[in-house]
């Protein structure tokens, strides 16, 4: 069974927002996305500084079976990326909502993040 | 689409928590917990691979040897009772039928080890050509199981189980015996580069077998392995796979597998040609890289010049899990094979380093 935290929001393209009370949030890819890769080998993350809008791709999580495109949850700008990715991307199969977190960002519109799916909900469109 | 055919062990893999997915036909574990794991297992301790969808054929009969010698491009009189071979069967042209192991059982008597996607098309083609040469070809592939157990700890395993001396059969030759019981051909061979064997049993004994291997392998540090890790083994090993390195588009000596194509043994099936092609030399040649990066060069990926012209195309990729970085192979013009070579991944352009297989130093014995 996957595991879908009950404090995260979640995307239908199977990335999770963690938003903190300072308008910032992590994103990630769920326990659900990270099982269906594989062995993760490659993060490919953005520039610190972009702007995304969501729905828009932000980087690729490649496995030994396949290179996947990752969506922004919600429109932000980037403040920081997970640098520690590079040198062990298998994290993202071991931890994929504490330390794998993929990007920080400044959400644009913090109350977008009720648009996206409870866990609840998640678990359902997963189940 | 029609059902994907089974092994002896498809609900020991479903047991063990096999991800299984069609490949070629069958319905095969691609990993149980990890592709990378399980690479490592075999690399440092060793383990099990379910390779029952292989196909067998028994090539029997006064001119077995005769009919063999024009089927096949090696040289099968170098045989003798309990020696294997590996070649490749070409068709006419130079390209490959597939590329098989030989086993002399007896004078006259033969097994060949066959490509689970080519089993129909091989033994048609077989049979075909037998015609005319006092000998038979049958299929055998539904009456055996077959597992490898593969790694640095693979044979000291296996000897657990058997009283037939391992240390006694030498790298590429076979002996029967019994493991746990069971009555098997026993082949110091496998596809990962690592010591290890390969067992043939009656396929109604497999699960009996596997089971008794998996009881024993705790202390050896035994990990089952999937197709996953099995391809990625056997591309740093820098062994071919038909259908990647090899098709029927693809000839031995393109394939830099001139060392299995004898002219000397006298005419077979595709000499002349490949013959020619050899002393003209490759118009094109199967290379091997690696790139100093994670990103997977995948097939089908373009192989391009400094100038950015596509000179190739990669036919093999995945990321070694020992070296850390993506390896490959790629079919390439062999005039640019001199050239320095890239490759575009998402829009990064990565240098190919061409490489002399295989990517990791190997233990076979």
């Amino acid at each position: 069974m996957s595991n879908i935290p009950a404090d995260l929001r979640y995307a239908k393209s199977h990335e999770w927002l963690k938003l903190a009370a300072d308008g910032t949030a992590l994103v990630g890819i769920t326990d659900y996305a990270q099982n269906s890769l594989g062995d993760i080998t490659f993060a490919q993350l953005p520039k610190v500084g972009a702007a995304l809008k969501a729905g828009e791709t932000f980087g690729v999580v490649e496995s030994v079976k396949a290179a996947s495109d990752v969506y922004a949850p919600v429109s932000g700008t980037v403040l920081e990326v997970n640098k520690a990715l590079d040198a062990n991307p298998e994290k993202i199969n071991q931890a994929p909502y504490t330390d794998a977190w993929l990007m920080k960002i400044k959400v644009a519109n913090p109350a977008d993040a009720a648009g996206l799916l409870s866990a609840e909900d998640y678990g359902k469109l997963t189940a | 689409m029609s059902q994907p055919q089974v092994t002896p062990l498809n609900a020991f893999h479903r047991a063990h928590g096999g991800r299984m997915v069609d490949f070629a036909g069958w319905d095969m574990p691609v990993q149980y917990k990890s592709i990378l794991e399980e690479h490592k297992a075999v690399r440092t301790r060793c383990g099990l691979f379910d390779v029952s969808h292989m196909g067998e054929a028994d090539v029997k009969g006064p001119e077995a040897l005769k009919f063999l010698q024009h089927l096949v491009t090696n040289d099968c009189s170098k045989l003798f009772p309990g020696r294997i071979l590996y070649t490749v069967m070409c068709y006419p042209h130079g390209g490959v039928v597939d590329d098989l192991l030989v086993y002399m059982r007896a004078e006259g008597d033969y097994l060949l080890c066959i490509n689970a996607g080519n089993i129909a098309k091989d033994i048609a083609w077989m049979q075909e050509q037998a015609k005319g040469f006092n000998c038979t070809v049958t299929d055998r592939s539904g009456d055996y199981g077959q597992l490898a157990i593969q790694g640095p700890a693979a044979a000291a395993l296996v000897q657990t189980l058997t009283q037939t001396d391992l240390g006694g059969i030498k790298y590429y030759h076979f002996a029967d015996g019994e493991v746990a019981g069971v009555k098997c051909l026993i082949s110091r061979t496998g596809y990962t580069g690592e010591d290890g064997v390969e067992l043939y049993c009656a396929a109604g004994d497999t699960v009996r077998l596997a089971e008794a291997v998996v009881a024993a392998g705790g202390p050896f540090g035994l990990e089952l392995a999937g197709l996953g890790a099995r391809d990625s083994l056997r591309l740093e090993a820098g062994f071919p796979l038909y259908g990647h390195e090899i098709t029927d588009k693809i000839s031995p000596i393109t394939a830099g597998l001139g060392w299995v194509v004898k002219f000397d043994k006298g005419p077979f099936i595709g000499s002349d040609v490949l013959k020619a092609e050899k002393e003209k030399g490759a118009a094109r040649k199967i290379v091997f890289f690696k790139t100093g990066d994670r990103r997977i060069v995948r097939a089908e990926t373009p192989v391009l010049n400094a100038a950015g012209a596509a000179v190739g195309i990669v036919v093999s990729g995945t990321l070694s899990p020992i070296i850390n970085e993506a390896i490959g192979s790629a079919l390439v013009e062999a005039a640019a094979a001199r050239e320095p070579l890239q490759v575009d991944i998402r829009g990064t352009r990565l240098n190919l380093s061409l490489v002399k297989p295989p990517f990791v130093p190997l233990k076979k014995s």
